[in-house]
């Protein structure tokens, strides 16, 4: 059996960036074979640069990455995908503006085949607040953000800062303890959103290129509850945007952790890998002290480590 | 020449107010060349006179402007529901009153299959009859173990399954995390699949593929034997995926020199850009038939009152449940509604909840502005809590509304007690306050949520009876001529028909409801039960004994 194909929903409502997010990944896809799944092909889902042939439901894109729309079947589109050789490596649903992308994520923990790597939902700094008073839609925006492991705020550069940093107030009290990242024109590393990068390229490479972000290698003690100590991650102020690694559990196996924002996932993995995960958090956000002592000891029996007092 | 044909009846009613009654029709060509006396029929010439409808009542062919032709596959699986029913041969198969009943009447069918592995198809349980009693997979294992198993709710959002299904959907295991797959205390799912993402996964396996949307070819011909026993003449698919071989399936079947009815589907929106969506619909216009009309289009704008999916204005829903959901963004709503004014194409919008109704309101007004075409008819379907103000609007607007009376008897005390409470609940499918505001009205089935049958839908808006017994909203009731004119003129005027059907007068089309008693006459608390001989189909001849 083949290891599930790793799914990224995208949400937010129209014009929130969706579009522009998915086709900047596509430009730094570098080999990862990305298939990007949407609604419906409207107005030019992909960039035209980047199509190499387009039939009714498949568009081909440099690099083998692929775009299909599935109208009102993403399950059948998603068997299909999977039975696609080679098989994509990461698979990107944007999801339509009302959808609640929560529930999408649930569907995929249904299926076998695929294994749910995030839902990040897009907040269009110009209108978003707007929206979220809308009498008709103010409900729908709210529950999107709610259900968003990790939040990008769009158009940051189309608003002036004070007005991006409110916004970034504002969805920290809407959405609390979701991490949130700013973003214009859909620049954002590839790795922050999908957790990874092309078997080429060093796996999370510490030393981000984005000034935005920063990242660090820590060693992990042997753990008990490889899944506590991620939950621990993922939900315990550290500042983390991503974790990815290994860990050894008690009787030595190696357990992979994958965190996305809020996210948190703990699996056995079939060859032993030494004990580092690589965290990235906004720069000046990460809690790296604490990080390094929850993962100096087993957080079974020594516990987290509390949050240094104001 | 063409032979002309005078039928005479007991009596004709015509629904053409300038000669509402008459004895004899003649018919020429598949077409009504008068309706009137004989002597003044015999006016035209040559004739025959058949007078096989001498005891009969002849009305226009009725026209049921919401039904999805899914029924007529539907009817090769086991039917579980709470009332009695007739299916497409005319047999009356008895409501069920217990969860026992249903898995004994499930157990007779999967023994009386011979491939040993083949799913056990059920639909239209309906447990909120049965004190919503839950169903489990432990009450289907005793139907089979060795097959799966599968019961469709009639609100078809919900399905139950035995172990054996969920084995094979790869579900039977604990640390099942979904919000519509509830877990036993064993951590097991209990084998309810709440909503259509829940049960996509397990559908297939008991006989409920993906497309249930979409009729076959024998379920089309089965949904047209239906209509032959009601009297429908005219119906509409209220939400087709039109996909081409769809659409080649239906051009095929409703050509067949046998087939009786006049078939009006509606290309849903999902999937397309509103711009393809116009673009194909008019493609299909161009390639409609005598007896298949294309070209129009069906946008679901919320989802159910019952399945708190609907969107609702303050104060919400009566139990407290959060609002419901939007199935299309509002921004998209109204691009697809000024593409398709501009294109002459028509709209009919589900809207259940009335902030939904709301929306389609404040969309179209600027559309309509932008793109002036007087005679749209776009068209909102069920519509079921629109208050008084926004039937006002509707009208002003030119909009017509096609309620959803017989939703009002089967689910009108669940919504009173549970969903929208007492006031709204009265009010809900406000046919009375439609009519008095100038809006053009049809009333629906919306089979097979509810049965066929446009004298029941009839009976529901002139009685407004709920199942329970009790007249909810005495003030909306309509009266009889209103309501038999919403299931014939009313209901083909919404699809921009009403020049060809929907009356018995010179030039229309020869579609008669043969009835065996008068409903104009009779007691409007027995609407229901007068009997349909048949139908008369573009002068072609069907009598249910014959299907």
């Amino acid at each position: 059996m083949t290891d599930p194909v790793a799914v990224t929903v995208i949400g937010g409502y129209l014009g929130s960036g969706k579009t522009t997010l998915v086709n900047r990944m596509l430009r730094q896809a570098n080999g990862l074979r990305l298939a990007i799944l949407v609604n419906e092909f409207g107005a030019l889902p992909i960039d035209e640069d980047l199509i190499e042939a387009t039939s009714d439901d498949l568009i081909s894109i440099a690099g083998g990455c692929i775009c299909c729309s599935f109208g009102s079947d993403l399950t059948a589109a998603l068997v299909d995908l999977s039975q696609r050789v080679p098989l994509p490596d990461h698979i990107i649903i944007e999801s339509s503006g009302v959808a609640m992308p929560g529930a999408i994520g649930a569907n995929i923990g249904l299926l076998d085949d695929f294994r749910l790597a995030g839902v990040v939902v897009l907040a269009d700094a110009e209108s978003v607040r707007t929206q979220a008073g809308d009498e008709y839609l103010g409900d729908t925006i709210l529950r999107q953000l709610h259900e968003a492991d990790l939040i990008v705020q769009t158009k940051t550069d189309l608003v002036p800062p004070a007005t991006a940093s409110d916004v970034a107030n504002w969805l920290a009290t809407v959405a609390q303890d979701t991490a949130v990242i700013q973003s214009s024109h859909g620049r954002i590393p590839i790795d922050i959103l999908l957790g990874q990068t092309a078997a080429k390229q060093q796996q999370m490479a510490s030393g981000h290129a984005d000034a935005a972000f920063e990242s660090h290698v820590f060693a992990v003690a042997s753990q008990t509850d490889a899944m506590q100590l991620a939950r621990e991650l993922a939900q315990g102020g550290y500042g983390l945007i991503r974790a990815k690694g290994f860990v050894l559990d008690a009787d030595g196996r190696t357990i992979l952790i994958q965190n996305v924002g809020q996210r948190f996932d703990a699996t056995p993995f079939d060859r032993p890998m030494r004990p580092e995960l690589v965290c990235i958090g906004l720069r000046g956000k990460l809690d790296t002290d604490r990080i390094t002592r929850l993962l100096a000891s087993d957080i079974a029996t020594a516990g987290a480590p509390l949050q240094d007092a104001l | 020449m063409s032979t002309t044909t005078i039928y005479s009846a007991k009596k004709i009613v015509t629904m053409n107010p300038s000669r509402p009654q008459a004895t004899h029709v003649a018919v020429r060509d598949g077409r009504i060349l008068g309706a009137g006396s004989l002597e003044e029929l015999a006016t035209w010439g040559d004739y025959v006179l058949d007078d096989r409808f001498g005891d009969k009542v002849l009305l226009p062919g009725f026209v049921e402007g919401h039904a999805h032709t899914m029924e007529g596959s539907l009817w090769s699986k086991v039917y579980c529901g709470w009332f009695d029913r007739a299916d497409p041969n005319g047999k009356l198969w008895a409501g069920l009153k217990s969860i026992d009943a249903v898995v004994t009447r499930l157990r007779a069918a999967a023994d009386a299959m011979t491939d040993p592995t083949a799913p056990v198809s059920g639909w239209q349980l309906d447990p909120i009859y049965m004190n919503n009693a839950k169903v489990t997979r432990a009450d289907l294992d005793h139907v089979s173990s060795d097959r799966p198993v599968g019961v469709l709710h009639a609100s078809g959002h919900i399905l139950n399954v035995n172990t054996k299904a969920l084995e094979l959907a790869g579900l039977m295991k604990t640390g099942v995390n979904h919000p519509g797959i509830p877990l036993g205390d064993d951590g097991y799912p209990t084998g309810e699949l709440k909503g259509p993402d829940a049960m996509t996964p397990v559908g297939p396996h008991v006989g409920f593929e993906r497309n249930l949307l979409d009729a076959d070819e024998d379920g089309l011909r089965n949904f047209a034997k239906l209509c032959v026993r009601t009297g429908t003449t005219t119906i509409t698919d209220l939400a087709s995926r039109m996909d081409p071989d769809t659409v080649e399936m239906m051009l095929t079947v409703t050509a067949e020199d046998d087939f009786p009815t006049r078939l009006v589907p509606l290309r849903y929106f999902m999937g397309l850009s509103p711009a393809d969506l116009i673009a194909e619909v008019t493609t299909l216009k161009a390639r409609s038939t005598e007896r298949l009309r294309m070209g129009r289009i069906k946008v679901v704008a919320d989802g159910s009152i019952q399945g708190f999916s609907a969107r609702l204005r303050w104060p919400g829903y009566h139990n407290g449940a959060p609002n419901g959901l939007w199935y299309i963004a509002p921004d998209q709503l109204s691009e697809t509604y000024h593409l398709a004014l501009q294109a002459g194409l028509q709209v009919h919008t589900h809207t259940n909840g009335d902030q939904a109704t709301q929306l389609v309101l404040e969309k179209l007004a600027p559309a309509l502005q932008k793109h002036p075409n007087p005679d749209h008819r776009f068209t909102l379907q069920h519509c079921q809590l629109a208050d008084a103000a926004q039937f006002r609007q509707a009208a002003k607007l030119g909009m017509c509304a096609n309620l959803f009376a017989n939703h009002h008897y089967y689910w009108g005390d669940e919504h009173y007690t549970l969903t929208v409470g007492p006031d709204r609940a009265t009010r809900m499918n406000a046919c009375r306050t439609a009519l008095d505001s100038g809006v053009p009205l049809a009333i629906h089935s919306d089979a097979p949520v509810t049965p066929l049958g446009p004298l029941f839908t009839a009976w529901g808006a002139v009685n407004r009876i709920t199942a329970s017994g009790r007249v909810q909203g005495e003030e909306e009731k309509i009266t009889v001529a209103e309501a038999l004119y919403a299931i014939t003129i009313g209901a083909a005027y919404t699809l921009h028909l009403d020049g060809e059907i929907g009356s018995i007068e010179t030039g229309k089309r020869a579609d008669f409801a043969v009835l065996d008693d008068d409903p104009t006459t009779c007691d409007p608390a027995v609407l229901k039960d007068i009997g349909v001989w048949g139908t008369v189909q573009g002068g072609r001849i069907f009598a249910a004994s014959d299907l």
